[in-house]
């Protein structure tokens, strides 16, 4: 009996206590955060910049999303449970019912199916980015309004991960019916917000939506983002009260300004990112058509060194190989320290890439290392890399262009070396490895390299279930591209959010692309 | 008629010892430039660090005897970079104002010289590029032409920073050349048959030459003051080469609060090197100029 009362009392403390951690959200308020740029246009289908996700991502329902207390595991958005079948073959999803359009239409299965035979199969005049990622749905069943049936031609692990990206925002198949183009100008979705107005260049307000169809959400009255594209603007509108958040991210130094100005009316969220830094040889132009001479350069950079002098003062952060460190499936620390170019002995690596490069029968090296124009993390990182190539007695010359030109540039193969970036919006290994295959099947390769052997290896990739096999693959797959070093990864970024002290419920994740809808998000009084 | 011309070994000592006397302000001026011309010629002996060199034990460290202005956030060399830098803003201030007062001298010339419709026209022309504010022009030139590296100079930033130099010493020059053309020489070699191209050459040119050597020394303080502002812009030098503009951008807004010294140096660098032009400019013309003469 008594040990019974104690175990009553504990837990009540328990509770107690966990009550007093966890504050009772409280409803109403505006959050007004920043973006850099105005959205190209509003149809998430046909783009992969964060500017649309933060802007448009909160008036839109996908069918999951990621859990970020447990990432990169997924929860149900519209889904309110799903199954996948033995084989692999078939993804079943149970939708919430009386989920509504913002126009008070309802949303069912017929909309979701709209959706995704726009993403997978997008009529005349509509880009759709999603086209590859859903090549493998073969079909798509409704049987009831409340239930959707995705059919796969062949098993693909990612699959999952892929229903849950942000980018597939559900439309209505009314509007789409009516013009497949409705989404790049309207904003209509079952989001937990409506859309109120746009001001390009300004701002874009966004208002509760009291249809919402999870009970009690959201907290916020609304939310009004501020586009903001100098960082120094952005920073003195946080300092100054104008905004509460931008959940991209900001450098040490604007942390420690913030900090000193706001004191406790500021707080911080860090995470590793899922964006890392890539150079990206060009294999058509000699002599980076030779591994040697990619090996070379690749093994020249003393990444240990960057990581830890770059961190202090730039958004640069982790070693790491293909996967973001962290992610599963990632190197281990012995791994990547076998890999050329990773290993803790930079003299001995570099004295192996004097010797490459005489073995290549290249001396005196000049090239042009291309970079965008872009303080962070960009500039000081093209820096490191033009002086540790100095040290094997490589002369470059350091091109900073603006993104526009420098875009141009690297898809038209106009360049020597690149200083390329890589965003793991997903981060399941084939989303993530896809940019290093063969370029005549990946656009996102810029390298020109066309290598079958490790196609072959990612086509075994995205077919395999097992996460041992996966992983062995994976690792066969980043040793391979690590000795062709058409393209090699030099440093992962570091997320830092800053934002007012009374935001709560929004959560920290490795991509900015993700916990967007601020269904969750309440502020402090 | 016969001349008295002064032997040259004294005439110079002379020239210069009335140049300081005359021009307290403008031969300190000189002193400085003279200075920058000698960090430059030997900053690999002058400075104490390679100014490319990263060493991220010294990141941000504050001025000291090992770092005299301190390190930036690379843990680069802060006064090696200044020095350096010096190169960069002389080369380009330098070759950019040499161009620019060069083609601006001769437009001006010919146009005095010749007068009538061609000087109608080019001054209408010249009118129109004066129109625009010098930095406008620059990016536009700068942001047509983009970078083309010759012996580790961007030519083409000396284009950019050139073209708006030539209208504004063309302007000048031609008001100059003007009075040279009624001149009784130019009458007489007219008369003699000789043709345009020697009268320019021989007669009308080395007569404008003071006021050329004026606005030449003049533009090269305008023309650092520009290289410094595209270079701030990101579209003049890039990283990691040493120039006072490009130290001032990028991370420095990050750090300033941090390690001021990363931007009071080569900011002192910039306006004191303008500053020292403009003056010797300024003690150029009150010496060279009659008007000017008391």
């Amino acid at each position: 009996m008594i040990r019974s009362v104690a175990i009553g009392l504990a837990i009540a403390l328990g509770a107690g206590m966990a009550s007093a951690q966890t504050p009772t959200p409280t409803r109403g308020g505006t959050l007004d955060f920043a973006v850099v740029s105005d959205p190209p246009n509003y149809d998430c289908h046909a783009h992969e910049t964060y500017v649309v996700v933060q802007s448009v991502g909160p008036f839109y329902s996908t069918l999951l999303k990621f859990d970020h207390s447990r990432y990169p595991e997924v929860k149900g958005d519209l889904a309110r449970s799903w199954a996948v079948s033995a084989d692999g073959l078939t993804y079943s999803f149970q939708l919430n019912p009386d989920v509504r359009f913002h126009d008070g239409s309802p949303l069912t299965s017929a909309d979701v199916r709209a959706t995704y035979d726009r993403m997978r199969n997008p009529p005349q005049g509509v880009i759709s980015l999603r086209q590859a990622t859903f090549a493998d749905i073969a079909s798509i069943d409704t049987p009831s309004p409340t239930e959707i049936v995705f059919k796969l031609s062949a098993p693909n692990p990612a699959m999952l991960q892929n229903f849950a990206s942000p980018y597939n925002c559900i439309y209505s198949a009314a509007k789409l019916k009516d013009d497949p183009r409705f989404p790049l100008q309207n904003i209509m979705g079952s989001g937990a917000f409506r859309f109120v107005e746009h001001v390009r260049g300004s701002h874009l307000v966004g208002q509760r939506f009291a249809d919402y169809f999870v009970k009690d959400r959201p907290y916020l009255d609304g939310f009004r983002i501020a586009y903001i594209p100098q960082p120094s603007a952005m920073l003195n509108a946080m300092q100054g009260g104008q905004i509460k958040a931008e959940f991209r991210t900001i450098g040490p130094a604007d942390k420690a300004r913030l900090e000193q100005a706001m004191g406790n009316r500021i707080k911080f969220q860090e995470a590793t990112w899922s964006t890392g830094l890539i150079v990206a040889f060009n294999t058509e132009k000699p002599p980076f058509n030779d591994p040697r001479v990619r090996r070379a350069l690749s093994l020249a950079l003393d990444r240990n060194a960057a990581s830890t002098g770059l961190r202090r003062t730039s958004i640069l952060r982790e070693v790491g190989g293909l996967v973001r460190p962290g992610a599963p499936f990632a190197a281990s620390a012995t791994e990547l320290a076998a890999l050329p170019g990773f290993g803790r002995d930079i003299n001995a690596a570099r004295v192996e890439a004097r010797r490459l490069l005489a073995e290549a029968g290249v001396s005196n090296l000049k090239f042009a290392l291309v970079n965008r124009s872009v303080a962070q993390p960009y500039t000081p990182a093209g820096i490191f890399l033009v002086d540790q190539w100095r040290q094997i007695g490589v002369e470059v010359e350091h091109r900073q262009l603006e993104t526009s030109p420098y875009v141009q540039a690297v898809r038209a193969g106009n360049f020597d070396v690149a200083l390329d970036f890589q965003n793991q919006v997903l981060e399941d290994p084939t989303y993530t490895l896809l940019r290093y295959i063969s370029s005549d099947k990946s656009p996102e390769n810029p390298s020109k390299l066309v290598d079958r052997e490790l196609d072959d290896l990612y086509e075994k990739l995205v077919r395999e279930t097992n996460a041992a096999a996966r992983a062995a693959l994976i690792r066969a797959f980043e040793a391979r591209v690590m000795n062709n070093a058409a393209q090699v990864p030099f440093l992962w970024w570091n997320r830092l959010v800053a934002m007012d002290a009374r935001i709560n419920g929004w959560a920290m994740s490795p991509s900015h692309v993700h916990g967007q809808d601020l269904v969750d998000v309440w502020l402090a009084p | 008629m016969t001349l008295a011309v002064p032997a040259p070994a004294r005439a110079r000592p002379s020239a210069l010892r009335s140049f300081i006397a005359a021009q307290p302000l403008g031969a300190v001026s000189l002193l400085f430039i003279l200075a920058m011309v000698f960090a430059s010629l030997f900053a690999i002996w002058i400075v104490p660090h390679d100014p490319l060199k990263l060493d991220f034990a010294e990141i941000l460290a504050p001025p000291s005897w090992s770092y005299p202005f301190g390190t930036d956030n690379l843990g680069r060399c802060v006064f090696s970079r200044v020095i350096f830098g010096a190169r960069t803003a002389l080369v380009i201030g330098i070759l950019a104002s040499l161009v620019g007062s060069t083609i601006g001298g001769l437009i001006g010339v010919v146009q005095g010289y010749f007068g009538g419709r061609l000087d109608f026209y080019v001054s209408r022309f010249v009118d129109i590029l004066l129109s625009f504010p010098i930095i406008v022009l620059a990016l536009v030139v700068v942001a047509m032409l983009g970078k083309k590296i010759v012996l580790g100079v961007d030519m083409n930033l000396v284009v950019a920073i050139a073209i708006p130099i030539i209208p504004k010493v063309a302007r000048v020059v031609r008001s100059a050349a003007l009075s040279v053309r009624e001149m009784p020489y130019v009458d007489a070699a007219r008369a003699s048959g000789f043709s345009h191209q020697r009268i320019v050459l021989r007669h009308m040119v080395p007569n404008v030459f003071a006021p050329f050597i004026i606005m030449f020394t003049a533009f090269v303080a305008q023309a650092i003051l520009l290289e410094a502002s595209l270079s701030f812009l990101g579209l003049g030098v890039t990283e990691p080469t040493p120039a006072w503009g490009l130290m001032l951008a990028g991370n420095a807004a990050d750090f300033y609060r941090e390690a001021p010294w990363m931007i009071i140096f080569p900011g002192l660098a910039i306006s004191l090197s303008v500053f020292a032009f403009n003056l010797f400019g300024d003690a150029l013309r009150d010496h060279l100029d009659p008007r000017f003469k008391g």
